[in-house]
């Protein structure tokens, strides 16, 4: 398959999923100047599942979702979106319209750009320069960017400047924003931080929903947060998994005790 | 009206194209019109000056369409200028036929000058202005295509960007100082006799000159408000605030950055065009980093990111430099100096951020006192 | 290198003292009394046979009496007979000069280069032996074998060698011809050239065919001279680039300021130089060991005034920051220009700069870039040195790589700033002096280095001073092997797209700075 043909398959074709999993991750290495941050890492992600991934800080968990979205190319190994799409060949733009949408650890929105527009730009849809000249909110797409900002919960917030909002807004602005780009996949870095205890619980519910027609990924250090909506995690350290299982089962891996209380 | 839709939201491009609108209905009246010796009377010269600081507008308007809006320090559209100047140069050069001082129907007195026997390839076509015009959108906008192109993909920004650019144009004036590359060396193209047919001496062609630039200008400036009012416009700026982020939301940011490139310097190419057969000459000078940089001081005066404050800091700081070049030629440069120095520390927004924060704080005032 | 020159200096006047003992008649050599009655004659045949005599006598002492001859300036006692050598306005009534015409002239100059042949005294052998190859015909080449057997020295050795050469290319037998040509492949010497080139068309065959080789064999070596004549051209203009961009390299590498005023205050330490000359006319031979640390303190004070008043404000806006120290910089030449002049001012280079090292006939390294080469080395070490060894150096790579941290471990991150900014400004000075030795000093002399610079840094890899050093120097060689076919200012252009070129495929230069810092 020619690697146009990943461009023009959007949003809107399904990967090929055909084998289960939807996302392969075969011995990945990335190493910084000589420091190992992803080791040999090898993890396969499910069609519509809900998986949580947790390690301490530095174990790569980043590192990895860089991987897959292309911002950082790794040293050798392989990583496939289905069973045709090869996101090591592909650049950024390219993965994200392949259908892989994500959330980055540290809110990033369009500031000088109201919180509507941000939901417009990130909206899936053709994506070319000509097209972007003359495009319209179509009244279909209008009606995407309501229902998001309900589900947000940042309808009164419409013309606001996205700089403006506060670092929780920003949070939920990301994930409107991941949902209107409508990917198959989602990757979802540290979705809570800064978030109240109502807030977590409605994104936990959120997330839920989503997994079943989407595979949803997500990193997350709050373990509460983890055990509501995980029923299956995995446990990185040093760059490659350590345990992967149901929370239970990893809570007493003895391995993962000793990485989380220290040797 | 699509004028008016374009305008909508734009007070400061709205007064400033009405202002252009009068002064582009005035001019004329005022030179063609009205008797040479009568107190109104606009000398020819004020009008050429005028048409002359109009092109420059026009240039800053290009700049600030990728410094304001997509975040890209061009220290090299100058170059885009001088090579629309050029192409529309080569054109006036052809038109002098055998008046030139050797006579040489075929060949433009330099070339005769350095013995050369018959009109280099690149030269060929400029005798026929729709040729011509061609080349002034072309050449600087296929320059800025592979330039762009080179340097968007391979993701040089911000400073280093900056500086391939000033490099790219301190190159061409390098060459173009060449005698053997053919565009009349140091002295560049001059001498030049009539447009179309029309004497370039000719009080009418010149009214028709600064009415074209003024037209440029406004076609420019609305051109561009299109541009930044469409999505393409908001995601510009998005590049501009966060390119990376643009890109994992699935835009191709280096097509963008060089379609946007690529007009900008298109227009500059149009501003140089214009701006030759007004001056009455072109040369390498253009070329020079200096020239590039005077006009981000320009846009910087104005107020970025607004496209009136570029049209407004060009044609201020040029009308200053007139007045003081003329008054103490001594004084004119530490003045520049100083404007780059106070702009950038005290005046970040330029005089349009000035206006909007008076307004702004009016507002309040009004606001309380309600 | 001063050293050098003058011990030499010192040698050649005691070799010129003993050249010229002290004369007196009374202690003139029997072959000198003897000759005399002949000089008396009158005749240029007679004088033909004193010269005869004195030459035949082969003793050392008769030489500059021969000199002399030759020069015009031997006389003779009326009275006495004695000969004296006039010494000015010696001569009185009681001398009469001795006369002499062209054959005697010529016949004094191989005469006067036999006799200095056999002279006790290697460095005179050595001279003559060498003014040998112009005039040596092939009646001197059994004289030569004879000489050549009963020399010690080698440079003499050599040198008579290359004059029996020349001597036997003259010779009937063909292949004494032969192997003199052949012994003469490779040579530099000009005479050598110009005479095998007319042997070239030598009506035996075989003899021009050897010709032929043994010159191309010599222009191989001149044109391999030639090559590391252009490589050291490269390195002194690389030298110059390095001094330029070194200080760049600093504050722009190390502290991510772009100061587009750093050309100006290279100019300032051009200036600095040329007011320091003006205020000690007298040692211009010191000057520049003067102009350095002062050109250092005035630019490194204006850079401190610049970071203080202007940059200090616009860290971490680097656009904004190139544009202020853009209107830095027109100021500065303006003020340039109106305090000074807007005209270039002469800067004079001291004595030891001027001259060169000669390496061989083809080959001769001029001073003036051999001591910027050096001197380059010296600022690039001593700067190398204050980074990587000093306390300062220390807290700037710290500053540089984290400022938020730098400061939390009780790093006074604004002096560390502005004492940064100071080093890469003065450096620039210093750059300064050093180009004021090399190009016309005036208000834009800046201007003409600073995008030459930037390319420099950008090239090496920003925050790398290595890298500099490296780019520094290719690109200066490239640039003087491209001129030769290209032109010097297509060379130019083609350096500056070949760096476009490559910053489009490195975008972080040759050595990129790692790590996490140098990201986004
Ligand atoms: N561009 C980079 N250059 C150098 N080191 C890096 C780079 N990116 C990541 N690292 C290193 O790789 C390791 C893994 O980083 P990563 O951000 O993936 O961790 P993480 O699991 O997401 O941690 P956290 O839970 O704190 O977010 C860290 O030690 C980090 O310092
Ligand atoms: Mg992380």
């Amino acid at each position: 398959m020619s690697e146009g043909a990943h461009l023009r398959q959007p949003e809107t074709g399904q990967p090929d999923a055909s084998h289960k999993a939807i996302l392969y991750l075969e011995g990945l290495n990335v190493s910084f100047d000589g420091f190992k941050a992803i080791n040999d890492l090898t993890l396969y992600i499910d069609s519509g599942e809900l998986r949580c991934i947790i390690g301490p800080n530095g174990a790569g968990k980043t590192t990895m979702m860089d991987i897959i979205t292309g911002k950082t190319r790794p040293n050798s190994g392989q990583a496939w979106f289905g069973q045709t799409v090869d996101l090591l060949k592909l650049s950024e733009p390219e993965i994200a319209n392949a259908g892989i949408g994500r959330k980055f650890q540290k809110p990033t929105v369009f500031e000088s750009h109201s919180v509507a527009e941000n939901l417009e730009l990130a909206m899936h849809g053709n994506k070319s320069v000509w097209y972007s000249l003359r495009a319209r909110l179509s009244g279909e797409q209008q009606a995407l960017i309501d229902e998001t900002l309900q589900t947000i919960g940042l309808t009164e917030n419409y013309h606001q400047q996205a700089g403006a909002l506060s670092h929780g807004q920003k949070q939920w602005l990301e994930i409107g924003m991941l949902l209107v780009q409508k990917p198959h996949l989602l990757l979802v870095d540290e979705p809570v931080a800064g978030m109240t205890h109502q807030e977590m619980e409605r994104t936990a519910e959120l997330l839920t929903s989503l997994a079943g027609k989407h595979s949803v990924v997500v990193v997350e250090h709050d373990m509460d947060f983890v055990r509501s909506i995980a029923n299956k995690v995995t446990v990185l350290h040093q760059g490659s998994v350590l345990a992967e299982g149901t929370m239970d089962e990893v809570q007493n891996d003895q391995r993962v005790i000793e990485v989380y209380l220290g040797e | 009206m699509f004028i008016t839709r374009i305008l909508q939201n734009d007070r400061g491009g709205q007064i400033m194209l009405a202002v252009l609108a009068l002064v582009l209905v005035l001019v004329p009246v005022l030179n063609l019109l009205v008797p040479e010796g009568s107190f109104l009377h606009m000398p020819t010269y004020l009008v050429t000056l005028l048409g002359k600081y109009l092109t420059y507008a026009l240039l800053a308007v290009a700049v600030d369409l990728v410094w304001g809006y997509l975040g890209i320090l061009s220290l090299g559209h100058g170059a885009f200028f001088a090579l629309g100047g050029y192409a529309m140069g080569m054109y006036l050069m052809r038109q002098i036929g055998d008046r030139g001082v050797y006579g040489n129907a075929n060949l433009p007195d330099f070339m005769v000058f350095l013995n050369w026997k018959e009109l280099p390839w690149f030269w060929q076509g400029f005798d026929m202005f729709w040729f011509a015009m061609l080349m002034v959108l072309l050449v600087p906008g296929l320059l800025a295509f592979v330039f762009g192109w080179l340097a968007f993909r391979s993701r040089v920004t911000g400073v280093y960007l900056s500086i391939i650019t000033q490099a790219l144009t301190y190159a061409l004036l390098l060459a173009f100082f060449r005698n053997e590359m053919g565009f009349g060396g140091n002295n560049g193209l001059t001498d030049f006799k009539d447009i179309l047919g029309f004497s370039l001496q000719a009080d009418g062609t010149r009214v028709t000159l600064f009415a074209l630039s003024g037209l440029a200008l406004a076609g420019g400036y609305l051109l561009c408000r299109y541009i930044i009012n469409s999505k393409l416009g908001r995601i510009v700026v998005a590049i501009r605030d966060a390119e990376s982020r643009t890109r994992f939301v699935g835009y191709r940011v280096e097509h963008y950055k060089v379609w946007v490139f690529t007009v900008s310097a298109m227009l500059a190419g149009i501003a140089g065009a214009l701006y030759v057969p007004q001056v009455g000459i072109i040369n390498p000078g253009e070329f020079s980093p200096l020239n590039s940089i005077e006009i981000v001081i320009w846009v910087a005066i104005g107020g970025r990111a607004t496209l009136y404050g570029a049209v407004l800091g060009a044609i201020l700081v040029n009308y200053a430099k007139t007045v003081f070049t003329g008054l103490m030629p001594e004084s004119w440069i530490f003045m520049l100096g100083a404007l780059f120095v106070l702009v950038t520390l005290y005046l970040p927004q330029g005089l349009a951020g000035l206006v909007q924060q008076f307004q702004a704080k009016g507002w309040l005032q009004r606001r309380a006192a309600a | 290198m001063l050293k050098t020159t003058d011990f030499t200096r010192l040698l050649l006047l005691s070799v010129l003292l003993w050249l010229c003992p002290p004369l007196q008649a009374e202690q003139q050599s029997a072959t000198l009394t003897q000759a005399a009655p002949l000089f008396q004659e009158a005749s240029f045949d007679k004088t033909r046979e004193a010269v005869d005599l004195l030459a035949a006598s082969g003793d050392p002492e008769v030489v500059p009496y021969l000199q002399a001859l030759l020069d015009g300036k031997l006389y003779q006692d009326k009275a006495q007979g004695t000969l004296v050598i006039a010494k000015d306005g010696n001569t009185g009534d009681e001398l009469r000069k001795i006369p002499t015409n062209n054959s005697l002239r010529k016949y004094l100059r191989g005469a006067v280069g036999q006799l200095s042949l056999s002279h006790p005294d290697a460095a005179v052998r050595l001279k003559s032996a060498n003014g040998l190859l112009e005039t040596v015909t092939p009646e001197m080449a059994t004289q030569l074998r004879g000489l050549l057997e009963k020399e010690t020295d080698s440079a003499v050795k050599e040198a008579l060698s290359l004059g029996l050469a020349m001597a036997d290319l003259n010779a009937a037998d063909k292949a004494v011809r032969l192997t003199a040509i052949e012994s003469l492949a490779g040579n530099l010497h000009p005479g050598v050239r110009n005479r095998l080139t007319t042997m070239t068309t030598d009506s035996d065959a075989e003899v021009a065919k050897a010709a032929q080789e043994a010159l191309r064999s010599i222009e191989d070596t001149a044109a391999l001279y030639g090559h590391v004549e252009t490589l050291f051209f490269g390195l002194s203009l690389g030298s110059v680039l390095v001094l330029a961009a070194i200080g760049l390299a600093i504050t722009f590498g190390v502290m991510g300021v772009i100061n587009m005023a750093h050309g100006e205050l290279i100019m300032l330490g051009a200036y600095t130089t040329y007011i320091v000359q003006q205020l000690m006319p007298n040692f211009i031979d010191y000057s520049l060991f003067v102009a350095v640390p002062a050109a250092f303190i005035v630019s490194g004070a204006m850079g401190i005034l610049i970071e203080r008043t202007v940059i200090r404000h616009l860290y971490g806006r680097p656009l904004e920051t190139l544009l202020a120290t853009f209107g830095i910089s027109l100021i500065l030449q303006q003020l340039v220009r109106t305090v000074i002049s807007p005209q270039n001012v002469p800067v004079s280079n001291p004595s030891w700069m001027s001259g060169s090292l000669e390496i061989n006939s083809v080959l001769s390294l001029t001073y003036n870039r051999l001591y910027i080469v050096l001197f380059c080395l010296m600022v690039f070490a001593l700067l190398y040195f204050v980074l990587r060894k000093t306390n300062l150096g220390l807290q700037v790579r710290a500053v540089s790589q984290n400022r938020a941290m730098a400061r939390a471990m009780g790093v006074r991150s604004a002096r560390v700033d502005a004492l940064t900014f100071g080093l890469g400004s003065g450096i620039a000075g210093v750059a300064g002096v050093a180009l004021s030795q090399l190009t016309n000093v005036g208000p834009n002399l800046g201007q003409a280095y600073i995008i030459d610079s930037f390319m420099v840094v950008v090239f090496g890899g920003v925050g790398n001073l290595w890298g500099t050093l490296v780019a520094g120097l290719s690109l200066g060689v490239v640039n003087k092997v491209l001129e030769p076919w290209a032109g010097a200012v297509l060379a130019k252009i083609l350096v500056l797209v070949f760096i476009i070129l490559f910053i489009q495929k490195r975008p972080r230069g040759l050595f990129p700075q790692k790590g996490r810092a140098a990201g986004d």
